[in-house]
């Protein structure tokens, strides 16, 4: 069972990210994209993360790949044009992509010691305890700070955003209300 | 790998997806032409680290590699946010997305 789900979101999960770079239009390697991130959420669940299965979904497929499909319309994103490409591109980078995914491969085909994952097995350690139990106890007593830091820096890259988004950097309307203000 | 029973499926493919995963990410900052599409590239290539993360959390049984995703996934939507905006600003200037084009650290 565990096998069978493995290749086939694995397989979902590779045909969505050559899809994505296949596609011409920017439409549909997000909805590739897409189908890469909820595949990706399945392999969280068949190892045991159902949080992250969900944050995933909710957080990546959801949230994140909503404003990416909104700019593209909003912003009526064309095909792209097949251009070659700088040199530099071509002639560095497809070897370094090579040479890095060699050296991955090797150093993980060479790991000691790496165990195998079957369904309903969790975290192996915690006993009686669900997953979300776990994350939830580290995160709210240990990494309480970092928590709350990141919602922080999530109410900053809101307001960032909007600062970035609005027309005209807020210099030519908000003159006309200080003029009458005064 | 065919004397393991079906049920179950070595960590090291997991590990393999996750750095194929992030290789054509890699593949497809360097060839895409247009500027959202790069920035889903990025997206992808954070998301095949996250899974090599969550691949180490089962392994070792620990909840610190999860945690870590879930604190790499508030950054990416943060990272999300702003990149995107960055990008509708450009388009205002510069009426294109095309990577080519936008050559310069000017607006």
């Amino acid at each position: 069972m565990h096998l069978i789900l493995f290749v086939v979101f694995a397989g979902f999960c590779l045909a969505g990210a050559i899809n994505l770079l296949l596609q011409s239009h920017p439409i549909n390697s997000a909805l590739s994209l897409i189908v890469v991130m909820t595949s990706l959420a399945v392999l969280y669940l068949l190892l045991g993360a159902e949080f992250l299965a969900a944050a995933q979904v909710i957080v990546y497929a959801g949230a994140i790949m909503v404003l990416f499909t909104f700019v593209v319309m909003l912003l009526n994103a064309s095909r792209e044009e097949r251009t070659l490409g700088s040199r530099a591109a071509r002639a560095v980078g497809f070897p370094a992509v090579v040479a890095i995914l060699a050296v991955l491969a090797t150093v993980i085909l060479h790991l000691q010691g790496v165990g195998t994952a079957r369904i309903g097995q969790g975290l192996t350690n915690v006993k009686g305890s669900t997953n979300i139990e776990e994350l939830s106890g580290v995160l709210f007593t240990k990494l309480l700070l970092p928590f709350e830091v990141t919602s922080v820096l999530i109410l900053i890259a809101i307001l960032g955003a909007v600062a970035l988004a609005r027309h005209g950097h807020g210099e030519t309307e908000e003159t006309p209300e200080r003029t009458s203000a005064q | 790998m065919n004397s393991l029973p079906w049920q179950e499926v070595p960590l090291t493919w997991y590990l393999l997806l996750s750095a194929v995963l992030f290789a054509l990410g890699v593949v497809g900052f360097l060839i895409k032409r247009n500027l959202i599409t790069v920035f889903m590239s990025i997206e992808l290539m954070l998301n095949a680290v996250n899974l090599s993360f969550v691949t180490f959390a089962h392994q070792w049984g620990a909840v610190k590699g999860q945690i870590f995703v879930f604190f790499v996934m508030m950054v990416a939507a943060a990272e999300a946010a702003v990149g995107l905006a960055i990008i509708i600003a450009i388009f205002r200037v510069r009426a294109t997305l095309a990577v080519d084009r936008i050559d310069l650290m000017k607006l």
